[in-house]
């Protein structure tokens, strides 16, 4: 084979031990890896609960990951959410991807439970359990320290998972988080509580020269798009980048989404954290866009937070303090949980008592959050199960129990759809409508409109879906495609594959999780946004106006989807699709 | 969707890439619950299957109006018998659609092959399998958002198609290996070649005193370049600087449709609202900056683009970057005093972010970069800009117009 090592390490922590199967090549071409390839050991466990030994945490790389493919330094993770209860998957940068590809494995299947704290250490073929009592309790950082990967990648948990934080994260290389639906839980769960990878093996590609030509389209396509390379884009100023440009379409979630504009926004946007901090570049293995910045003054070495946790910690929750942003978001990340679902669910918090933060307040809720301490008890359950045990439960901004991300849905309807539908919750990653209803790309489309949105959010999510698969980043689709990309998976795997092919496989890697999601118990009720977004407007001006979703032309949106998915009514996968797509 | 349908029909037509009546009526598809067409023809029933066999929501399929179908029957021709896909040199062909795949008739499985792959399919004459069928070569487009984007790589496709006859007609001229069918078509596309006697229009007339008039007067100027002729389908950028902000037309607006399309981009760097503005928007500032002007306007004029790729072919064949015309082209080139530069799409290490600026030192309003189009300053308002663009589009018409005929002797 080439592209994939035909090498899949299936590990117990319970018994400490692995084995190494390989899949048929078929399984490969319709799975890909990534996602795909997670998805389809995640449904072969069966309707599990996600703390059930024999849940399986599934890590996978995909065909690209250690080539000169751009952007394919990520890696992928999928398990049964902790804090959703559906599919649970989450993408990570750094280097453990391209590391654990060199040391020779597609993946890592991990199943059972440690009698003690364990860490996994994969150097090329050789796997060691390390027994690691001493970090118990430690955070990120100090586990990175204590650990001293050097070359290697390494992933981790903090307290916030070991003290059964529902969002916690897992830190990889200590900057990049595999941030949401809480698999850093998964992995207290099993105790485990890191893995390092180290390889030094070559992916064998089919045709090097094809490859080549592959990255260079890519390349003169990221050029071309300002988003990504121009002197405001990602490059320079990293996703908070988008701050101002939420700001300007009025649609920046404020006060936990009971309005869409924050008055202070303008002072508090990438340009002023760059002025403040004088942050350098850095990013993925591999990576030509680097849109991760760390500081280097003011607080050196920290990581600048992403645009979600910048708009979450200050409009979300009525805050100006920029400085508390970046502490805020640098303990969440030592203590290792998402900055999403915390700041949402601090939001959640603020609506319910009507009390204003102090900064103080908000980092040490954050800390008793993760130390299940006081009402941190309540808080790390996320804002869903924290404003039912309230009874407030309209005050929780989330979708099957993922709270939102800051882009507010009554400010571009193909994202309202996106959250709803989403199969593991409240995520704008799954169809990304931003690029089109945003930055207008590959076209744009009147964000204020469900015409033609349910086709379009279908195909973006079996494209994304073949994104992390590949695995690759969802920037880059900013600008290149799977044109390009089907390129490249050809070149390195010599399977002759069209964009349109590879589509195919990302319908069945997408359905694939709506079956499961099923088989969890997830339909048509679970497909819906919170009742906020179909009863109040936003806040509109400067010639622009935010009123309410209308609730009858999102179900019918809805029914459109589902008729296009394969689904019936109810949002049932049919019998039909699944055999159609070998799914059954 | 009826409504994009509707839109994108007419746009094709208003941009003379097709006839707004007859057979030659392009047919647009948009597909959400149900698929709609624009019109009902032979070519709808033909086109359905393939919205069942790709994930796709658009499709456009139009028969090129005059020049477009000499041009394209003739290219694609060419590349049937080369057996390869048709290989345009210009800069958008290169960055965004690298190359045009041509199948011998209409054949829906070949259609979808060709589709699955690129984002256009070139059908070199329709009428070869189906009799009943117009002659002539078609275009086939799809999108998976909007159906503007089956417009927008048809028009490209157009576009690159006429840059690339003529550029390579002037090749084979020059190395005396132009086929003789190739001088016919030249002589069918001559009435083509004859120059606009439009006059400069009436524009916003400077000093612009308030914002209101920034966008009016750019609203404006991006409306006569299209009318004007002087992009292909929407590409190309405007903007304009006062107060220290430089207003300036948003990545992939079209230049005919600009209101609530410009982006004020702080010079001071304030706000990072430029995320969307046009691809070029660094060397607009950086030319802005070191210029003094205030207004740019940047179309891509057909024969300022093809007279960019015109090299003395001796020279050429010698030339160690003959295969990087575009972004290593190591001569200082003018075309009848107007600078060239390479230059890629962009702010890359060999983005013309980079060449364009320095190009203007020399004194100059005006600078074509190699393969892309033709940038041109103002001062105060459009108008110089304006005037400057159409004129040397003009001049570069009669100049190609002239080389021909001098080589044909
Ligand atoms: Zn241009």
């Amino acid at each position: 084979m080439h592209g994939w090592t035909g090498h899949i390490l299936h590990i117990n922590l319970t018994r400490h031990d692995y084995h190494v199967a390989s899949l048929e090549p078929d399984l490969y071409h319709r799975f890909i890896g990534g996602k795909g390839l997670g998805g389809y050991f995640l449904r072969r466990a069966g309707n599990l609960d996600w703390n059930h030994p024999d849940m399986p945490i599934c890590l996978f790389t995909g065909p690209l990951t250690a080539t000169i493919a751009p952007t394919s330094g990520r890696l992928h993770l999928v398990s049964r959410s902790p804090l959703t209860g559906c599919v649970g998957d989450a993408s990570v940068g750094g280097k453990l991807s391209t590391q654990l590809k060199r040391a020779g494995w597609d993946g890592v299947v991990i199943t059972g439970k440690s009698p003690y704290p364990v860490g996994i250490e994969i150097r090329e073929k050789e796997i060691r359990f390390i027994r690691c009592d001493h970090l118990r309790g430690k955070d990120t950082r100090e586990v990175y320290r204590t650990v001293a990967p050097k070359k290697a990648g390494l992933a981790c948990i903090g307290p916030a998972a070991e003290n059964g934080v529902k969002f916690a994260s897992i830190t990889a290389d200590n900057h990049h988080s595999a941030g949401r639906t809480g698999l850093g839980l998964s992995f207290a769960a099993k105790n485990l509580k890191y893995l390092l990878a180290e390889g030094s093996g070559k992916v064998r590609i089919k045709d090097l020269p094809g490859l080549k030509e592959a990255r260079e389209e890519v390349i003169r396509l990221t050029a071309a798009s300002p988003a990504l390379m121009g002197q405001y884009g990602f490059t320079c100023l990293g996703t908070g980048a988008v701050y101002d440009l939420m700001d300007n379409r009025r649609m920046m979630p404020t006060d936990n989404f009971r309005a869409t504009r924050f008055e202070p926004a303008s002072k508090l946007n990438a340009a002023a954290f760059a002025a403040a901090y004088s942050p350098k570049k850095y990013g993925c293995k591999g990576c030509h866009i680097l849109c991760k910045k760390i500081g280097t003054r003011n607080k050196p070495g920290a990581a600048m937070p992403e645009f979600e946790t910048m708009s979450h910690f200050t409009a979300l929750i009525n805050s100006k303090d920029m400085d508390l942003v970046v502490e805020a978001n640098d303990l969440c990340n030592r203590l290792g949980m998402d900055t999403i679902s915390a700041a949402a669910t601090l939001a959640c918090r603020r609506e319910i008592t009507g009390a204003d933060y102090t900064g103080r307040q908000v980092l040490s809720l954050l800390s008793d959050m993760a130390m299940d301490r006081g009402e941190g008890r309540n808080l790390k359950l996320g804002a869903a199960e924290y404003a039912r045990r309230l009874g407030r439960p309209e005050t929780a901004m989330a979708v099957k129990n993922l709270e939102l991300p800051a882009y507010d849905p009554r400010g571009a309807y193909g994202m309202a759809l996106a959250y709803a539908l989403s199969t593991r919750g409240g995520c704008h990653l799954r169809a990304y409508p931003i690029s089109h209803e945003i930055f207008r790309k590959p076209v744009a489309t009147d964000r204020f409109s469900f015409s033609g949105k349910a086709r379009i959010i279908k195909i973006a999510e079996d494209l994304n879906a073949v994104v992390d698969s590949l695995v690759a980043c969802k920037f880059t689709f900013f600008a290149a495609g799977l044109e390009e990309y089907a390129k490249a998976f050809t070149a390195v795997t010599g399977i002759p594959s069209s964009a349109q092919d590879l589509l195919a496989a990302g319908e069945r890697i997408y359905f694939n999780e709506r079956i499961i999601n099923h088989t969890y118990g997830y339909g048509a009720d679970a497909d819906d946004l919170p009742v906020r977004f179909f009863t109040e407007p936003g806040s509109g001006g400067n010639r622009i106006s935010i009123p309410p979703l209308d609730r009858a032309a999102f179900l019918d949106t809805r029914k459109t989807y589902y008729h296009i998915r394969g689904l019936d009514t109810d949002g049932t996968p049919l019998p039909e699709k699944r055999k159609e797509l070998g799914l059954d | 969707m009826d409504a994009l349908i509707r839109k994108y029909e007419k746009k094709l037509i208003q941009a003379g890439l097709a006839e707004a009546e007859g057979p030659g009526r392009p047919i647009v598809g948009g597909l959400d619950y149900t698929l709609s067409w624009n019109r009902k023809g032979w070519e709808t029933k033909e086109l359905e299957p393939v919205f069942s066999a790709m994930a796709i929501n658009s499709l456009v399929f139009f028969q090129p109006a005059p020049p477009y179908d000499k041009i394209i029957a003739y290219l694609a021709k060419e590349a049937l018998t080369k057996n390869l896909p048709i290989q345009p040199e210009d800069c958008e062909t290169r960055t965004f659609l690298h190359d045009l795949p041509v199948i011998p008739g209409f054949s829906t499985p070949d259609i979808i092959t060709a589709l699955k792959r690129r984002k256009c399919v070139i059908i070199s004459d329709t009428g070869q399998n189906l009799p009943d069928a117009p002659k002539g070569p078609a275009i086939v487009a799809h999108g998976t958002v909007s159906p503007e984007q089956g417009f927008v790589v048809g028009s490209s496709v157009a576009f690159a198609c006429f840059v690339k006859f003529f550029s390579d007609y002037l090749n084979h001229l020059q190395c005396g290996t132009a086929p003789p069918d190739m001088h016919g078509v030249y002589d069918e596309l001559a009435p083509w070649l004859t120059g606009m006697a439009m006059p400069i229009p009436d524009l916003v007339k400077g000093p612009i005193q308030s914002e209101e008039r920034v966008y009016e007067a750019m609203i404006q100027a991006g409306a006569k370049t299209v009318e004007y002729g002087l992009v292909d389908s929407y590409f190309g950028n405007i903007s304009f600087c006062r107060d220290n902000i430089l207003y300036i037309s948003q990545t992939g607006s079209s230049l005919d449709e600009l209101a609530g399309c410009i982006d004020p981009v702080p010079l001071d760097g304030s706000s990072s609202a430029g995320l969307t503005a046009s691809s070029e928007l660094t060397a607009h500032l950086e030319t802005i900056a070191r210029t003094g002007a205030d207004a740019i306007l940047h179309g891509h004029p057909r024969f300022s683009v093809i007279l960019s790729m015109d090299c003395d072919p001796k020279k050429k064949q010698v030339c160690r970057f003959s295969t990087r015309c575009h972004t290593h082209c190591p001569k200082k080139r003018e075309v009848l005093g107007v600078p060239i530069v390479p230059g890629e799409v962009g702010t890359g290490p060999t983005g013309l972010c980079n060449t364009l600026p320095l190009a203007f030192e020399r004194n100059k309003d005006a600078a074509i970069v190699y393969g892309h189009g033709l940038f041109t300053l103002g001062r105060g308002d459009f108008t110089q800009a304006f005037a400057t663009l159409l004129t040397v589009e003009n001049r570069c018409r009669a100049h190609y117009v002239d080389c021909v005929t001098k080589l044909r002797q």
